[in-house]
């Protein structure tokens, strides 16, 4: 299929599901969707990286947290609406990818994924310390109930987030039919054999890993406008990490695909979870899916179906 | 803020003090990243559980907690042979798969500390013993027991398996086995079985240093994460696999958090072993004693 018609293909579906939920006009339908379509991004974006080329980042959740507080932070200083904050929260994640890509990436995949992990924590000293943009106490986002064009505030987020949902699942789908996305899918299966056949390994690993972290960001900015409130420990909470990697790990890694049919399963059933059993238990089940699926269904659902 | 020649000198005591703690939270990652291979980040979370498990024991059975440290081993050795097995039947056994293991661990790091935040809450908890409250004092320097014991705890422990692993049989395989398991087959002995062992005594020392961990300070379920990056940059800085390359990381790194947090503030501390983490990633990946 020509790029320009799943384009189009992806915008006519984006614009069905804008259209049908607007047309039902339920408020939890925005604010349930807006968390299903943050995970679409999420794992899109995650597995850029870590499904193509095989580099696992774990530590999503600092990435997604610094989008949140880059919209903070331009809120603070010059009441920056969010369509000026989701890009510049691109650029910062994209920048910091880059910039720890750059530093790890040249060793074995493992010290990436170790220094994503840490960065996790450093990102949560960083911004607890940071009192400009709330520190520990955290910090208010006001915004007023009506979306600035028509319907409610949710609708507006929800649209937002939708418009991302596309734009990455769109990107996803361009890297992987590129040669950017095949020299990627080298580097997974044998980096060695991929650097001696002439693949800039590092170069497509530090524009993966940026790219990646870019998209992380940019589903973080609205955050702080959904949840109105926003403190350093919930923002970096680790189940983001988990079960932003459990989505690609259950539908599958080596295509666009995968990510989006695990995302959209795993975050509608755990909204409809949340409405009806604990957190804990939840995070529990995401957490034991995500040891479940590795072990045991290592291509995931579309793998599952390829195979048949 | 002034900094006066005690607090110094007691910021140092104590950094030292962490530092030795640290160097036995390590060393069961670095003997599974470096000797084994297997990148076990859940081991921070590993030793959080023996704290809990340490907790339980003694209130149940009132005991000292690093007696009841030193009882929980031979469970955490059996618990971590099993975990071996499956680790290796599911991702060892099928080559390559170095990066699902990690999100293998990376889950299960997550599923024990929910399941422990379902079982304890989030609360502080902590034990008592004489020890823990007391602080010997010479003139101005301060030398707190809560540390000083899992200090020597520490370093015990670390003597053992030094001994263990350069003079018994077993322990030499061990260090074989990092190096070639083919020719250890050829000798007649099984990769497989070393590596069960070793990975059993790397999570035998999650139990004790579970102990350790209660006794310095109260106890929650996510402290594990704060461990990480310290491990790690200890495990890499240390040289993988080398002990005393562990045990000088450990104490610098304990030393230069306590000296940044009397010089910016202990708010920082975490900050700085990621630092040290990418410093040395960037430009000494084979670490301290590495290997080239």
């Amino acid at each position: 299929m020509a790029n320009w018609r799943f384009v189009l293909i992806a915008l006519c579906v984006a614009a069905g599901v804008f259209g049908l939920t607007a047309w039902l006009n339920i408020d939890y339908l925005f604010f349930a969707g807006y968390v299903i379509l943050q995970y679409v991004v999420l794992a899109t974006a995650w597995n850029i990286l870590g499904g193509y080329a095989g580099y696992m980042n774990l530590g999503v959740s600092a990435f997604f947290a610094l989008g949140a507080y880059t919209t903070i932070a331009l809120q603070t200083a010059f009441k920056a609406p969010l369509p000026i904050t989701i890009p510049a929260a691109g650029i910062v994640s994209g920048m910091v990818g880059f910039g720890l890509g750059y530093l790890t990436l040249r060793l074995k995949g493992i010290y990436f994924a170790i220094a994503t992990l840490a960065l996790a924590v450093v990102a949560e000293t960083f911004v607890t310390n940071w009192e400009y943009v709330g520190g520990s106490a955290g910090a208010y986002v006001l915004h007023s109930r009506q979306g600035p064009w028509f319907g409610s505030y949710t609708e507006y987020l929800f649209l937002l987030m939708l418009a991302l949902a596309t734009l990455a699942v769109v990107v996803a789908r361009r890297v992987e039919r590129s040669q950017f996305g095949y020299g990627l899918t080298a580097i997974r299966d044998d980096e060695e054999a991929a650097e001696a056949s002439g693949v800039p390994t590092l170069r497509l690993k530090l524009f993966a890993a940026g790219l990646s972290g870019a998209l992380m960001g940019m589903a973080g900015a609205p955050l702080p406008y959904y949840l109105s409130f926003i403190e350093p420990g919930s923002a970096l909470n680790l189940s983001y990490a988990v079960t932003t990697i459990a989505m690609p790990m259950i539908g599958g890694t080596r295509t666009w695909l995968g990510p989006l049919i695990g995302s959209l399963l795993l975050a509608t059933a755990q909204q409809a979870a949340t409405v009806t059993i604990s957190s804990e238990i939840n995070l529990l089940v995401m957490g034991v899916l995500l040891v479940g699926f590795v072990m045991l269904a290592p291509n995931g659902i579309v793998g599952w179906f390829r195979s048949r | 803020m002034t900094v006066t020649y005690p607090l110094l000198v007691n910021a140092l005591i104590a950094g030292l003090l962490m530092g030795g703690f640290y160097a036995a939270l390590s060393v069961g990652a670095t003997v599974a990243f470096g000797l084994l291979d297997i990148v076990n980040i859940a081991h921070p979370t590993f030793a959080v559980v023996g704290a809990y498990a340490v907790l339980v024991v003694c209130r149940t059975f009132n005991v000292d907690p690093m007696l009841a440290g030193v009882l929980l081993m031979p469970v955490f050795y059996a618990a971590g042979t099993l975990l071996y097995r499956v680790y290796y039947h599911f991702f060892e056994r099928r080559g390559d798969d170095a990066m699902r293991g990690l999100a293998f661990f990376f889950g299960l790091m997550f599923v024990a500390e929910v399941v422990l935040i379902m079982l304890f809450g989030v609360d502080f908890r902590y034990v008592q013993a004489p020890y823990i409250t007391t602080t010997w004092n010479f003139g101005a320097i301060a030398v707190p027991l809560r540390l000083a014991v899992p200090f020597v705890g520490s370093l015990v422990m670390l003597a053992a398996l030094e001994l263990f692993l350069k003079k018994t049989f077993i322990g030499r395989a061990v260090l074989a086995v990092a190096q070639d398991p083919f020719a250890l087959r050829l000798v007649a002995v099984s990769p497989e079985r070393i590596k069960r062992i070793a990975f059993g005594v790397a999570c035998a020392s999650a139990g004790l240093v579970g102990a350790f961990i209660i006794v310095i300070e109260p106890l929650q379920p996510s402290v594990g994460r704060e461990f990480i990056g310290r491990v790690f940059a200890i495990c890499v800085f240390g040289g993988l696999g080398s002990l005393p390359g562990t045990l000088v990381a450990a104490i610098s790194l304990g030393l230069v958090e306590n000296l940044s947090t009397i010089f910016i503030g202990a708010s920082w501390s975490p900050a700085v072993a990621f630092g040290a983490l990418v410093v040395t990633l960037a430009w000494r990946p084979s670490g301290l004693f590495g290997r080239g």
